[in-house]
């Protein structure tokens, strides 16, 4: 009886989706830890930021405490660190996107015309060493390095520099945050690009060839194109992370008296919640940060879908 | 095809090319060096002699007099075996419960016929790209009361969403008809994910083992912000006290107490970054293939 009553509406989606549900409910019954998880872990939070439009006190809780709409953002924007904040992060990232997104593929282009398979290997396995590396040692190694006694102080003082602790020069830290970036993830970063590569037809070489074109033009007119929509997802998604990127190795990084060039959104968020304790407003920063990020991420995407045709979504 | 083309350029090379070729490899090799370098120095460093490394100025080609001492001091430190301990059982508990709950999702949301497959998908996603932040997080735990409790350097890191997407992609990958034939024979899902799937996915479940394994060993955040007692903190939290404690007093150069402990930090990164050093010229090729395989999804 009740079935023929459901026939009628066979194709709406409540029908379809209880049938669904009915007939996977073991898998479903399977995914519903991770799906906790999610909800717990990820969106949870999410709704606590409205603390960020509160003044949190801990004995109220997140829906109790009184609501006082944008006064942490705004004290935000009136504060004195408004504006070194937002140039730090920008002129990181402004200079990361520059060098050190596109090293990887200069180095996937170097590889590819290495014809010494063995030489290739060595290489490739080298470069993706520093990767798997801690932020901690790697943090404390550069630190060491750039001491007033370290090897990295000796070789820039070749270069007229004078003998000092490079990490108390606000000037270097942000060259010495970025070439460590490089350095960290040239390898790694060099691996996609590398099987963008190979899968680039070799007909398009041997035409380029025929037609007269030598390596350097292969590279520019075969190679590149060839990964082109590759490059702009790479970048989309680097977009996409800039504004909490390398937070933890700034945190291990700075010290108080480089402030002026390395203190970022993410680490005065840190600084201010857990430090200060000052929960509301940390909170506020960090989702005026979060949503920059987002902002961000689909001006990407749409920007490469515009002109390039590839895009994340 | 590949081999035809090869062989063609390594025939008849032009001078130009040679040139190149040769630019080309000589600027390879002072890549490697310079990536090299910094890990050959701290191993140097972490073998000299205390004081003759103090008056030591400049690169390091070898250890400066060979010396033990800096070692013997390292294992004197009861704390770094028990930040070993430590950083063991949360790298061996919290890879178990990644790979459980990783290996479960990946299964179900690889099943094509699921309804709710791509909004829950979707779902999933987002948290890549937007997160409540720092503190909603910190307040969470707190909540949860998992403050200074080991079990929170593990379960709100259950899951990566990234190793979830290359999990997936894995599974998709595995033909549906050895499935189905399990499936006549009587077995329910979980059989066909632990009896099935496991095997036939092997090479996919290692990757992505590994890489929560190493994510594990080298975090430290998290063990700061969320643990209390030294005794349960791990490897990297002891090793952030040793490599900065110094550095306030790094500030008024000349004063030469922080210099005494100068070769036990390098012999203290040594120590604790041996165990990845160790396993990963075995382990390289793995990794390499995890990122293949999340670059085929993209």
């Amino acid at each position: 009886m009740k079935v023929k009553k459901i026939k009628v509406h066979k194709n709406s989606f409540g029908y379809r989706l209880r049938k669904d549900l009915i007939r996977n409910k073991g898998l479903y019954l399977m995914l519903l830890p991770v799906i906790m998880y999610y909800l717990v872990f990820c969106y949870y939070p999410m709704y606590g930021a409205q603390i960020a439009f509160k003044d949190f006190v801990p004995k109220l809780g997140i829906e109790g405490s009184p609501f006082v709409g944008f006064k942490h953002f705004e004290a935000f924007f009136d504060s004195i660190y408004f504006a070194r904040l937002i140039r730090n992060t920008l002129s990181i990232n402004f200079f990361c996107l520059i060098f050190a997104f596109p090293a990887p593929i200069f180095l996937a282009v170097m590889l590819n015309e290495v014809r010494q398979i063995r030489f290739k290997k060595l290489v490739q396995t080298i470069s993706y060493l520093p990767h798997f590396i801690s932020t901690v040692v790697i943090a404390g190694m550069i630190l060491e390095f750039t001491s007033t006694d370290g090897f990295i102080t000796t070789i820039a003082t070749w270069f007229g520099l004078p003998k000092q602790n490079l990490m108390y020069n606000p000037d270097l830290f942000q060259p010495i945050y970025v070439l460590s970036e490089i350095w960290q993830g040239i390898g790694w970063g060099s691996i996609i690009y590398i099987a963008g590569i190979a899968g680039i037809n070799g007909e398009l070489y041997e035409a380029a060839r025929i037609d007269g074109a030598g390596k350097i033009k292969q590279i520019f007119h075969v190679t590149l194109p060839g990964i082109k929509p590759l490059i702009v997802t790479m970048f989309i998604l680097k977009v996409g992370n800039m504004m909490s990127l390398g937070f933890e190795k700034i945190i291990l990084l700075y010290n108080s008296s480089i402030y002026e060039t390395s203190d970022v959104i993410s680490t005065y968020v840190y600084r201010k919640g857990l430090v200060d304790m000052n929960y509301s407003f940390s909170t506020a920063v960090g989702l005026f940060n979060s949503v920059i990020n987002l902002i961000l991420l689909c001006i990407a995407n749409k920007l490469s879908k515009k002109y390039t045709e590839s895009s994340l979504w | 095809m590949a081999a035809e083309r090869q062989e063609k350029v390594m025939l008849k090379p032009g001078k130009a090319e040679r040139v190149g070729s040769a630019i080309n490899i000589a600027v390879l090799c002072i890549l490697t060096f310079i990536t090299l370098y910094p890990f050959a120095y701290v191993v140097f460093a972490s073998f000299s002699d205390p004081v003759a490394f103090m008056k030591h100025e400049g690169m390091l080609l070898s250890p400066v007099s060979f010396s033990l001492k800096a070692y013997r001091q390292v294992f004197t430190n009861p704390t770094i075996y028990v930040g070993y301990a430590n950083t063991i059982f949360y790298v061996a508990v919290g890879t178990l419960v990644n790979i459980l709950m990783t290996t479960t999702a990946a299964y179900v949301l690889s099943r094509k016929q699921l309804l709710l497959r791509r909004p829950i998908l979707l779902m999933f996603i987002f948290t890549m790209y937007f997160n409540g932040g720092l503190i909603p997080n910190y307040l969470l735990i707190q909540k949860l009361g998992l403050i200074n409790n080991r079990l929170s350097l593990i379960i709100p890191v259950a899951v990566s969403t990234y190793n979830l997407l290359i999990m997936i992609s894995g599974f998709e990958s595995i033909p549906v008809a050895l499935e189905e034939s399990a499936r006549i024979d009587g077995a329910n899902d979980l059989t066909i994910l632990f009896r099935v799937i496991f095997p036939l996915a092997k090479p996919t479940i290692m990757v992505i083992m590994l890489y929560y394994a190493v994510g594990h060993w080298n975090s430290w955040f998290n063990a700061m912000i969320y643990l209390r007692d030294s005794a349960k903190m791990p490897l990297q939290i002891f090793l952030r006290d040793i490599l900065t404690r110094n550095q306030m007093g790094a500030m008024n150069a000349g004063s030469d107490i922080e210099d005494i402990g100068i070769t036990i930090k390098y012999a203290t990164i040594i120590v604790s970054t041996l165990p990845i050093l160790c396993i990963y010229p075995f382990i390289q090729k793995h990794f390499v293939k995890g990122v293949m395989i999340g670059a085929v999804k993209e």
